[in-house]
């Protein structure tokens, strides 16, 4: 491969005091793809992407960002680095509006005071780029809109600024058919658009339907990573059950020695 | 910008495009209307209850007690509730962050006490003691604050172990239990002096042309980059209401009400009134057009989304105590100008409660992330009415704190079901 990943992740370890959550994680994710994080509930994957995003601070391993290894020990550190995570919890404020939840803690200022109209122009053109057209007013608070309006708003909030890596937590577990379906167009469009995009997911008909790249947690450790083209549903339901599937994964039981 | 996200098709797809060319289609005073019923009925109720109750109060006590609306009266009410108003005003903070302050009434009155006895016992000059209150209350926010944010301490508990305290505080810097009176001139002007009465229409003139053209250039602003803008109708009619509400009111507190005018003249706007003013302004600026207001709000909406957001949130619930506490300072200066000293008794017993209730009664949520500091002088306004109306009619103490206590609980009732209102949806 000779194409630098957005993101390289290299032996991350992560331990919640006696409980440790995350093995020797590796996982890479390429500008233009959508990357798939599957695995059971409680495999790791909020976890790895909080560790992603700076909230939890990794325990030992390497973070490679455009091949340069970093430190990010903070959301303004993933934040500066271009990286915008869209949490499972939604991380919006009900009490603010859209604009406002967009530009938290990143507002433009006119001197001391807050430029207002400024942000609702940005907002309103990452809502067009997107092709948003489900939200009447930017004014309204985010406690006034629909499960899949707020996803919107929380992935458009994660395009806002000039972010090469997109991570969404679950973005259509709440969500109707019809929000989903919207909502994956939404992601396959980051990807399409130059951004690498790594998408959590239960749902296989989702995962096969927009990623390029598949990587499969099991009991916090990486079982497999694989071309979407690659594998089939059943190899992957079994690497997510099983942590191994035919040749795919290790090939002793998680706790022996891997290959 | 999201240079990769090039627009798909350049039309406005949030906006009706039924205006002429180019001309972004300013809202009409029907949509300002029927969003702000949308609101209502979503359980945002605003100022609407405490403005109707004030109404409804005063028609009430006027009708029943006609010396309730005498010039004399009205000018009492406002000084009687400028120093609970002020304490109000920085509860609104914590509040916002769905804490509670429970000593800001004694922190008023341990700020009050160190103002009259540098004062009287020490012969300062008034601006150094003002400098010194003020300065004790930065340092009891910063306490509580510190305690509350960093050290994690629910701010129920630590502000009630700190009610205590400061009440054995204010028993020791004032030697068990002495008065110590203030006689310092400046100190006293602030709850007893006027305006003169120029000076009351000048100030007046000079607000309403300084709101009239804030709120038109913010509207020509957002009109000129084709956002939804305030029709100019509404500004005009905010206008109105404040050159006709402030306009009457200055002309009231202008008319001579003393009782010998022989003796001394007395009429003007009370200073206090500019004094809560420019707290008002200040405090509404802070909250609305800053970022650090922004994210008092964010932080009382979800303490999480906002730590994810990269706001430094230890540093905003400490600050907002700080401010409380700076603002319980004035409260207890106004205290002491208008009681002419300092005794233990000063921001103790319904201080604090009054001022909580003036905040909630004003429409500021106890559950965090709803409120304005205009919530505190609204609020404190209608505290402040039934007291003085429930004194003319006789009542005794007791009857007037049952009715107060009762119309707290409505409003934190009132809070309560819209807070359930906006969670149904
Ligand atoms: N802050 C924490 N402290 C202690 N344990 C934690 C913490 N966060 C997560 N865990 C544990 O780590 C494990 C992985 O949790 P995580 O939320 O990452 O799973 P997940 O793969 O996202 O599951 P799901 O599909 O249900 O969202 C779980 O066993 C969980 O209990
Ligand atoms: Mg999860």
């Amino acid at each position: 491969m000779t194409v630098t990943p957005t993101l390289e992740l290299r032996g991350i370890d992560k331990s919640f005091g006696p409980v440790q959550v995350l093995h020797d994680i590796a996982l890479s994710a390429y500008a233009g793809e959508v990357t798939a994080l599957v695995g059971d509930n409680g495999a790791g994957k909020s976890t790895l992407v909080k560790c992603i995003g700076g909230i939890h601070s990794v325990d030992a391993g390497d973070y490679l960002f455009d091949g340069r290894p970093v430190q990010v020990h903070s959301p303004r550190d993933a934040a500066a680095l271009g990286v915008e995570i869209v949490y499972q919890d939604l991380a919006l404020c009900d009490n603010l509006d859209i604009v406002q939840n967009m530009f938290l803690g990143r507002e433009k200022r006119r001197g001391m005071v807050l430029d207002d109209s400024t942000m609702e122009e940005m907002a309103a053109a990452t809502l067009r780029g997107l092709s948003v057209r489900t939200v009447k007013s930017l004014r309204q608070k985010v406690s006034s809109l629909s499960g899949g309006q707020r996803q919107t708003v929380a992935i458009a909030k994660a395009v806002l600024w000039n972010s090469k890596l997109v991570v969404l937590d679950e973005p259509t577990a709440a969500l109707g058919v019809a929000q989903t379906a919207q909502v994956l167009e939404l992601v396959r469009r980051l990807a399409d658009n130059g951004l690498a995009v790594v998408l959590i997911s239960h749902n296989m008909n989702d995962v096969f339907a927009v990623s390029d790249r598949i990587a499969a947690l099991y009991l916090g450790r990486m079982a497999a990573q694989v071309k979407a083209s690659d594998v089939t549903h059943a190899q992957v339901v079994e690497l997510i059950t099983s942590g191994r599937s035919g040749n795919l994964g290790p090939q002793t039981t998680p706790n022996g020695a891997a290959v | 910008m999201t240079a990769a996200l090039a627009p798909q098709k350049p039309e406005r797809p949030n906006r009706p495009t039924d205006s002429e060319e180019g001309r972004p289609p300013a809202a009409g005073l029907a949509d300002v209307g029927r969003g702000y019923l949308a609101q209502v009925r979503a359980g945002e109720f605003g100022a609407l209850p405490a403005v109707a109750g004030l109404v409804v109060l005063c028609l009430f006590f006027s009708l029943l007690r006609p010396v309730f609306l005498s010039n004399l009266n009205f000018a009492n009410l406002l000084t009687q509730s400028a120093g609970s108003i002020a304490i109000a005003m920085g509860l609104v903070f914590v509040l916002l962050l769905g804490e509670i302050d429970l000593s800001a009434g004694y922190a008023s009155g341990v700020c009050a006490a160190v103002l009259a006895i540098l004062l009287t016992n020490h012969g300062w000059p008034w601006y150094t003691a003002v400098a010194a209150a003020m300065l004790t209350g930065a340092v009891i926010g910063l306490l509580l604050g510190t305690l509350v944010a960093k050290v994690g301490i629910p701010s129920f508990v630590v502000t009630l172990a700190a009610f205590l305290g400061f009440q054995g505080v204010v028993l020791i810097l004032l030697k068990e239990g002495t008065n110590v009176s203030v006689k310092d001139p400046t100190i006293l002007a602030i709850a007893n002096d006027n305006l003169s009465p120029v000076l009351g229409w000048v100030l007046l003139a000079g607000c309403a042309a300084g709101y009239a053209a804030l709120q038109l250039r913010r509207s020509r602003d957002r009109l000129g980059r084709g956002l939804a803008g305030t029709p100019v109708a509404l500004l005009a009619i905010r206008t109105g209401a404040v050159v006709v509400l402030g306009g009457a009111a200055v002309y009231l507190l202008n008319q001579e009400r003393s009782r010998n005018v022989i003796v001394s003249s007395l009429k003007g706007v009370p200073i206090v009134v500019p004094v809560i003013g420019a707290l008002l302004l200040l405090g509404t600026f802070t909250l609305q057009r800053t970022g650090f207001g922004l994210h008092i709000y964010a932080v009382g909406g979800s303490a999480e989304a906002a730590r994810r957001a990269g706001i430094n949130v230890a540093y905003i619930r400490t600050a907002a105590f700080v401010i409380c506490s700076c603002l319980a300072a004035v409260g207890g200066i106004i205290a002491a100008s208008r009681g002419n000293s300092v005794d233990p008794n000063t921001g103790g017993s319904n201080v604090l409660l009054l001022a909580v209730g003036s905040a909630v009664i004003g429409g500021t949520s106890l559950f965090g992330g709803r409120g304005r500091v205009v919530d505190a002088v609204l609020g404190g306004l209608v505290v402040a009415v039934i007291q003085n109306g429930m004194g003319l009619m006789g009542y005794s103490s007791g009857v007037k704190y049952a009715v107060t206590g009762s119309v707290l609980l409505v409003a934190a009732g009132v809070d309560a079901m819209s807070r359930r209102r906006s969670a149904q949806r």
